[in-house]
Formats: C-alpha cells, sequence, structure tokens
C-alpha cells in the first residue's frame, strides 16, 4: 500500500471518528435534555455547560488523536465516549432523585474525571508511540501491578468502603488501585504468554486422556490463582477475584490453544471458590441471596430486589429518562447504574448499551485479530477480555444471571479510577490498532511474532 | 474466546428479556416494590362516609404527609368501623370496601371514564371519589357496646330496603395498624393480628358460618306453612322423638315436654321453640322440601353481596331421615353466616320479598356529584322464578309466630316497652361440654318493619354451656334494635 493510500485511509477513518463522536454527542445532549424537562416545563440550565464540557473534550481528543494516531480505530473512542456522556446523564439524574436526602452531587466531579480521563488517553498515546515498550518494561509493570493490588491492605492508607478492602486514600483523593492493576497484569501476562508460548503448548505428560504440558509450565497459572484468591480472601472483593482468573486463563488458552489449561483453571477455580464458600460469610451471602432471592434475608438481598424491581418497572419502552426512582435502588451511582438506566430507558435503552460494549467489544477482537505481532494480539485480547468480563460480570450481577459481585460498568458508572484506567485500556487499544496488517510498514524494533 | 463473549452476552440479553418483557409485570407490581406504591399513594384516596344529610363523616380518609408515600389512609373510629371499610394498606393490600370499591375511590370507576379522559386533557388532578355506606353510627355503636368483650357478630338491617344499618364483628381489629407507612409497623401488627388465636381479622358476619340452631326453625316453619301446614295444625308432644334408621333420638331443651304431653299447635311449637315437634315436619317434609325452601332464602347460592368473598350457607337436600330430623332444628349439617340469618328475618318482616342487602348506597365525587348509585332492589337469586321467598300469607303466619316469641316464649329478653318485636331465640349444640352457640333473630316493629337483625354468639365464655339464645343474644339485638328505632 502507498503512503498516500494510507493517508487518504487514515484521513478517512478519522472522518468516520468525528461523525461518530458528533452523533454521540447529539445523544448525550438530547438525554440530558429529556432529564432536565422530566422536572420542568423548560430546558435545564446545565445544558449548555454540559454540552459544552462534552463537545470540547470529544472535538479536542479528536483533533489531538488524528495527529498521535493516524489510522488508527475510529470507533473506540466514539463508544468510550458515548457511554461516558450518557453515564455523566444517569449520575446527574441519580444527584437530582437524592437531592432530597443527600446533597453531596456526585456530577460535578465525574465531569471532572470525564476531562482528567480523556487527557489520559491522549498522554498515554503520546508517551507510548509504540506498544513495544510495555513488552520491555514487562517485569516492572507486573510488579507494580501486584503492588497496587495490595496497597489497600497497607495500613493507614488503605480504607474499607462497601464491605470491601478496595481502596487506598492518598492527597484527599481515594482510588481504587486494583482498577490499574488489573491492566497492568493483562499487559504483564500478554508478554509473558507471547515469549512462552512454545514452552506452554508442547504437551510432554499424559493425565489420562489428556495430553498436558510440563508441570512446571503450570508455575503460573498456579501463581495467578493465588494471587486472585489472595485478592478474594483478603481484600473481600469476589468480581476482581472472578475478573483476574477468568482474562488469565482465557489469555492462556488464547495463546496456546490447550484445553487443559482452561479445565485445569476452572477445577482450580472451582476448588477455590468452594473453599471460599465454606470458610467466609460474604461469599455465602451472595451465593446465598442469589439462589433464594426472594426470601432471604441477607443484606444485600434488599438491593438485587430493587434492581429487578427497577428493571421490570423499565418493561421495554421504560418510564422515561427522569421520570423513575433510582433512588430505591441502593448504591445506584456505581454497582447499579445498568438497573437505573433500565428502570427509565427500558429494554430499549438496557440493549443499546449493551450493544455499545459488544460493538467495543467486536472492534478490540478486530484489533488483535489483524495485529501483526504476537504481543500486540494478546494484549488487545486480554485488555478487551478485561472489559466485556467486567461488563458481564456486573450486568449479570445485577439482573440475578450469576451471583452478585461489586464491579463498575465500565465508563458509565461513577468513580474516577474506574474512568481513567478504561481509558487507558482504551489508549493502549487504540495503540495495538496503528499496528494492524495493510496499515503502515511496522516501526523498527518490533519483534516479530511467533505466527506471523 | 470471542464465542465465549458473545454467548455471554447471549445469555445477558436473553435475561434482560425475560425480566424485562416476560417477568416485568409481576416485577412492576410486586407488592415490594416501592413505586407501584408511591403512585398509588400519591393522589389523595376517596373517603369512605358513614351517615347521611348533616351527620355524615367520614370513617376513613386519606391525610397527606411528608413521607414518600405522600397520603396516609386514617381511620377516623379506628376499630368501629373495621370490618365494613377493611383496611388498606401499601404491604397487604386491602379488603372489604376499601377492596372491593378500589376502583371508586382511586377515582377510575367505569363511570367516571369520560370525567378522568378531560381532567388528563386539561391537566387536572383530583382526589379519588367518595363511597358512602349505608351503616349508621349509632346502630354501629350500639352493636359494639352491647356484645362487648363477647365474640361474635351483629347484623342489621332494613327489611323494606335492603340497607345494612350495622356490621359487626368482634374481635376486631385497629385498621389504621395496617395502613402505617412504616413497613416494620405494618408487618408487626399483620404477624400480630394473623397469630392471634381469636381471629381478629375475619369478619364473622360474612365470612364465617354457625349451626343456626333454632332460628332455622324459621325456615323449617316457612316450608311447613308453604306446603299447606296451618299455623293451628297440631302435633304430638312425645318426650323424645324416635328418628327412623337409628336408635338415637331428640329431645327438648333440657329433657322436658313441650305443652305438658298435650298436642300443640305449630304456633306454640315456634314459641316453646319444640324440638321434637320440628324434628317431626323435617321427617314429614323430607330433605329435599326442606333444602328447597332453604335455597329460596338464600342458603346454598353464592349470590352477589358488595363485599367480597362472603361465605356460602348451607342445607343438604340429600341427608338421610335422621339427619334431616337435625336439619330441620338447625343442626347437623346447616350452616349459616349471621348475614344469610339477617337476610332470611328481613325477608320474613318484608311480606316475604327478599330486598338484596347493600352497605355502600353512592359513590359522589369531590365536588358532590353522584357517579354511582345503589337503590333498593329485589334480591333475585339465581334458578328462582322471583324474590318471593315465601308467599305474604306465610310471612304474615310467621310474623305473628315470632311475636309470641318475644311476648310469651324464649325470645322475651328482647322485648321493648312501646315497641313490639318479633324474634326466633337460637341455641346450638356445639359438642358435648362446650359451651353452645347462640342466637337472636328479630325485627321490630312488627306491624311495620325498619329493622332486622341477626346476633350470634358462638361462644359465650363466662355464661358456660346453659347458656340460651335468649339470654346471652336477646338483649344484645334488643340494644341494636332499641338503636336503630332511636328509642333509647
Amino acid at each position: 500500500m502507498s503512503t498516500s493510500d494510507a493517508k487518504l485511509e487514515a484521513r478517512r477513518r478519522a472522518n468516520t471518528e468525528l461523525g461518530l463522536l458528533v452523533l454521540a454527542l447529539v445523544i448525550c445532549l438530547a438525554a440530558y435534555a429529556l432529564v432536565g424537562l422530566a422536572r420542568e416545563p423548560q430546558l435545564p440550565a446545565g445544558l449548555a455547560g454540559y454540552g459544552g464540557i462534552l463537545a470540547a473534550v470529544g472535538v479536542g481528543a479528536h483533533l489531538l488523536l488524528r495527529r498521535v494516531t493516524p489510522g488508527a480505530d475510529p470507533l473506540l473512542f466514539p463508544l468510550a465516549f458515548v457511554l461516558n456522556g450518557l453515564g455523566l446523564v444517569m449520575i446527574r439524574r441519580i444527584d437530582y432523585a437524592l437531592a432530597a436526602t443527600d446533597a453531596s452531587e456526585l456530577a460535578p466531579s465525574q465531569t471532572v474525571w470525564t476531562v482528567v480521563g480523556v487527557g489520559l488517553l491522549i498522554v498515554t498515546l503520546v508517551v507510548i508511540r509504540d506498544y513495544e515498550l510495555l513488552d520491555r518494561y514487562r517485569y516492572s509493570i507486573g510488579i507494580a501491578a501486584i503492588v497496587l493490588l495490595l496497597m489497600p491492605l497497607l495500613p493507614f492508607i488503605g480504607a474499607n468502603i462497601n464491605g470491601a478492602d478496595l481502596w487506598i486514600r492518598f492527597a484527599g483523593f481515594s482510588i481504587q488501585p486494583g482498577e490499574f492493576a488489573k491492566i497492568g497484569l493483562a499487559i504483564f501476562f500478554a508478554s509473558y504468554l507471547a515469549e512462552n508460548r512454545q514452552l506452554l503448548t508442547v504437551a510432554t505428560n499424559r493425565v489420562g486422556p489428556l495430553m498436558v504440558p510440563p508441570a512446571r509450565a503450570f508455575g503460573p497459572v498456579l501463581a495467578v490463582w493465588g494471587l486472585s484468591l489472595g485478592v478474594l480472601v483478603f481484600e473481600r472483593d469476589l468480581g476482581l477475584s472472578l475478573l483476574l482468573f477468568g482474562l488469565f486463563i482465557s489469555m492462556l488458552y488464547v495463546a496456546t490453544s490447550r484445553a487443559a489449561y482452561i479445565i485445569g483453571g476452572l477445577a482450580l477455580f472451582a476448588a477455590g471458590g468452594y473453599a471460599a464458600y465454606l470458610l467466609f460469610g460474604h461469599v455465602q451471602d451472595r451465593i446465598g441471596i442469589w439462589l433464594h432471592l426472594w426470601d432471604s434475608e441477607a443484606f444485600g438481598a434488599g438491593q438485587l430486589q430493587q434492581s429487578l424491581f427497577a428493571l421490570g418497572t423499565g418493561g421495554v419502552a421504560g418510564v422515561g429518562l427522569g421520570q423513575g426512582h433510582p433512588d430505591f435502588i441502593p448504591i445506584v451511582s456505581t454497582d447499579f447504574i445498568f438497573s437505573a438506566f433500565g428502570e427509565e430507558a427500558g429494554l430499549l435503552g438496557t440493549t443499546a448499551l449493551l450493544l455499545c460494549y459488544l460493538l467495543f467489544i467486536g472492534r478490540g477482537f478486530r484489533i488483535a485479530l489483524r495485529c501483526r505481532h504476537e504481543f500486540g494480539q494478546l494484549l488487545a485480547q486480554g485488555l478487551v477480555t478485561l472489559y466485556a468480563l467486567q461488563v458481564f460480570i456486573i450486568v449479570g450481577g445485577v439482573t440475578r444471571l450469576i451471583p452478585l459481585t461489586g464491579l463498575t460498568l465500565p465508563f458509565v458508572s461513577y468513580g474516577g479510577s474506574s474512568l481513567l484506567a478504561n481509558y487507558v485500556l482504551v489508549a493502549l487499544l487504540i495503540r495495538v490498532s496503528t499496528d494492524e496488517v495493510g496499515a503502515r510498514p511496522a516501526p523498527l524494533g518490533h519483534r516479530a511474532g511467533a505466527g506471523a | 474466546m470471542a464465542l465465549t463473549i458473545v454467548l455471554l452476552f447471549g445469555a445477558l440479553f436473553i435475561n434482560l428479556n425475560y425480566l424485562q418483557v416476560v417477568r416485568a409485570d409481576d416485577l412492576a407490581s410486586d407488592s415490594a416494590n416501592a413505586r407501584r406504591l408511591v403512585a398509588e399513594y400519591d393522589s389523595e384516596r376517596g373517603r369512605i362516609l358513614s351517615g347521611r344529610g348533616p351527620d355524615t363523616r367520614p370513617v376513613a380518609e386519606s391525610v397527606e404527609t411528608r413521607d414518600e408515600l405522600k397520603f396516609l389512609r386514617q381511620y377516623d373510629s379506628g376499630p368501629l368501623y373495621a370490618h365494613v371499610t377493611g383496611f388498606s394498606s401499601p404491604i397487604f393490600g386491602r379488603s372489604e370496601i376499601e377492596r372491593a370499591f378500589d376502583d371508586e375511590l382511586t377515582g377510575n370507576a367505569p363511570e367516571a371514564f369520560a370525567r378522568n379522559l378531560a381532567d388528563l386533557l386539561a391537566g387536572r388532578e383530583r382526589a379519588g371519589d367518595a363511597v358512602h355506606t349505608t351503616v349508621r353510627d349509632e346502630v354501629q355503636q350500639a352493636a359494639r357496646d352491647a356484645l362487648g368483650e363477647l365474640e361474635g357478630a351483629v347484623v342489621a338491617l332494613a327489611p323494606a330496603t335492603g340497607e345494612i344499618l350495622a356490621l359487626w364483628s368482634s374481635p376486631t381489629y385497629d385498621p389504621n395498624d395496617l395502613a402505617s407507612h412504616d413497613p416494620k409497623e405494618v408487618r408487626e401488627s399483620w404477624r400480630r393480628l394473623n397469630d392471634d388465636a381469636s381471629k381478629p381479622l375475619l369478619n364473622r358476619a360474612l365470612r364465617e358460618s354457625y349451626p343456626p340452631g333454632s332460628t332455622f326453625k324459621l325456615v323449617t316453619a316457612a316450608a311447613a306453612l308453604e306446603s299447606g301446614v296451618s299455623p293451628d295444625q297440631t302435633f304430638p308432644d312425645p318426650q323424645r322423638l324416635d328418628l327412623p334408621q337409628t336408635s338415637a333420638t331428640i329431645g327438648n331443651f333440657g329433657g322436658s315436654l313441650c305443652n305438658g304431653g298435650q298436642p300443640l299447635s305449630l304456633t306454640q311449637a315456634l314459641t316453646v321453640s319444640c324440638n321434637t315437634t320440628f324434628a317431626q315436619l323435617g321427617l314429614d317434609l323430607g330433605a329435599e322440601t326442606l333444602a328447597e325452601q332453604a335455597t329460596r332464602f338464600g342458603f346454598n347460592t353464592d349470590w352477589d353481596f358488595q363485599l367480597p368473598a362472603t361465605a356460602v350457607s348451607q342445607v343438604p337436600s340429600d341427608a338421610d331421615p335422621p339427619a334431616t330430623a337435625q336439619s330441620a332444628i338447625g343442626q347437623r349439617d346447616v350452616r349459616a353466616t349471621p348475614l344469610q340469618m339477617a337476610v332470611v328475618t328481613a325477608a320474613i318482616a318484608n311480606d316475604g320479598v327478599m330486598m338484596t342487602p347493600y352497605i355502600v348506597d353512592r359513590v359522589e365525587d369531590t365536588s358532590g356529584r353522584v357517579i354511582r348509585e345503589f337503590t333498593p332492589e329485589e334480591l333475585r337469586l339465581p334458578g328462582q322464578p322471583n324474590a318471593q321467598a315465601i308467599s305474604r300469607g306465610s310471612a304474615d303466619a310467621l310474623q305473628a309466630m315470632m311475636e309470641n316469641v318475644v311476648n310469651a316464649g324464649s325470645g322475651s329478653n328482647a322485648a321493648i316497652t312501646g315497641v313490639q318485636v318479633a324474634g326466633k331465640t337460637g341455641t346450638a349444640q356445639t359438642g358435648e361440654g362446650r359451651p353452645p352457640t347462640v342466637w337472636f333473630v328479630g325485627f321490630a316493629p312488627a306491624d311495620n318493619p325498619a329493622v332486622a337483625v341477626a346476633v350470634v354468639v358462638p361462644d359465650v365464655g363466662g355464661a358456660g354451656s346453659e347458656a340460651t339464645g335468649g339470654a346471652v343474644a336477646g338483649p344484645i339485638a334488643r340494644a341494636v334494635i332499641e338503636a336503630a328505632l332511636g328509642t333509647q
């Protein structure tokens, strides 16, 4: 492909992105106006401010993206942007609903986090011009991730919020380091697996009907299993534990195509999960609530019931933005924000949200498939799996498909850490997308992938 | 991996469709879903009013609060009207008028459709419509005071119209306890009331049936008169009546003779409540004829009443002769609700014509415009040619006999100076050593009946197993009749 062709293609993609961003902006402003109109018969006063900030952030980021990542995937940023914008609208709407009992407003700080998050996206892309950099620092990144994971357990800075030790307090902010740790772990896994793929793939031992790799190949699997169980035991975070383990098993499988890892991994997880169930009251509570929701007296059954009531009340078309009762659902701005959409926007709204996530995930897998380098393939696949599993675990939890474990809904839930981490995730996916088959030649210094 | 993700999201979509389409209505209307309540309590529920003209007063009304649920349902006289209005609870639903007239009280009666449409278009908010009950304060209070701590029920109605003047069931409860906006308090009250062995939530006047004992002799006598027996026809007076096909016998109260062993007339037999005579009548008439007459009075029929789920009173039509003899004196398998016995009494008082009992006579909107009106109507039972339960002649004969009961028989405790009361006592045995179920049914004034009343006391407690309908239930009936006639 000639250079001019590539430039033309890059421009076409950039224009697609701009068009989608404008569409995202229109959707978010319309939603914001609807929330306001449900309160009083005139357009809300904050519409211009909200619209101005969103437009400035979106268009500003777009212009920078044109320069920093020509030819990158044009869907990822607009999809993240529309989810972020709708999340802001819902958080504003929840502020209104809770105004009578709780004067503190979440929307202003979430707006600040949005600006910071998009800024971090640009910074990440500027700093990491070539994702090879991540491969090089994999051990530093891996260790940093584990330190981040353990930080909430440290005295003085660790904090227990909503029954889980997930937070650290630092300079007046509460930060959830786990949100960043999981991205670091995805990078580390991708790098480790890209290098040790051969060793992990070769099956030398026979266990029953299965050919399995040598015992020492299972070392890392056991290590991650231990890590995720540690998270579960010491930080009482079921969701993160499930997420990390799912991430690693799926990456192992993609890297090696060996079902033994999945089977072994699931067996380990089942054993660990069962032991946790026997040992820990909060795990028993979660499972008990899930199985016997309507006659459970356990703390937490009420919030899941309220979530289902919200979804059921919403029905197909929803009761209308601004016209429901998100205030009836506990912790609605974080874990249960999906249910608030379910009530006010109905099945149509929840389906639209899930389709946004699916589109994003589809683009992620496409990037992984088209990437020229094995590390990039595994990285993109890992990041998108992380994202998809997180959406599944929290949406499945609030809809009682699976036991509820607290996680944020990416880009939509209130929370700075989650928002920033997810923008970093988008940045990395965008960066990998510039290294696709048929795009501009790979920069020098890239190690040739084993399969490429 | 991508396939796994697609499968996981597929499961999410299916589950969401299940929740938001298939289960949507159940979840939206679940009693624990506060959204339904907030919407329901957001507008003012109509009042339930008792009394007429200037005496009209609310017995249930909604007052505005600062709670999340905007209007609180209040029952101004507490327990007095509990079994008339019923309750309207944010958790446990509704009963009685609150349930039967829910559409009217919320302003959604079909009759108000055009008005509601106009209000909707004009953006007007309106309180629910007011429901007027026929129950009269002084009669209801008299029933409460006369029954006192005793378990039992009183139904009083106007024979010529069917208007219910009192509907009292004891023990009762305070509907305010169930209408509270404090869920914990409501649940505790509900548990307490349901666990209470004396069943305060049970409306005995409508939903409990008792052996009617000798009050059922009115029905047996009616069947006899209708089949040609005259009031003066005489019957033998045996010590005991041998029942066919069995060694069992039927005797009289206290084992005595009814007329010193001399033949006695039907009128005399009713006056002294002679078991042997009526058991013999039952044998002579047969189960089918007896049941047929009872059915014409409303037994064995689930006739419509404004309040939901009333119990059906029973008289078997296929009983064997010994059982028929016992049925004829209101024992064995015969069961009657207080409402049913009040209807029988009112029909006799109204020259044999049954009037449909009603407890709500009109529904008005906030501006006083009548939306629905219930006027006196003959009670035409399914399968019956008309509302004439017995001929006028039979009714006249029964009226005269019942006057005799009060003037010279077992019902003397119900007599009122200056007013001719007609009535019949009942004392049904419920088992060896157990206190009997006692009754009194009657009407007054006998020449132009303004009120018919049925009183039942299933467990006279302290009065012991020797209690009789005349002694226990008679004075209660008298108090209620006095209140209804305003002759206290």
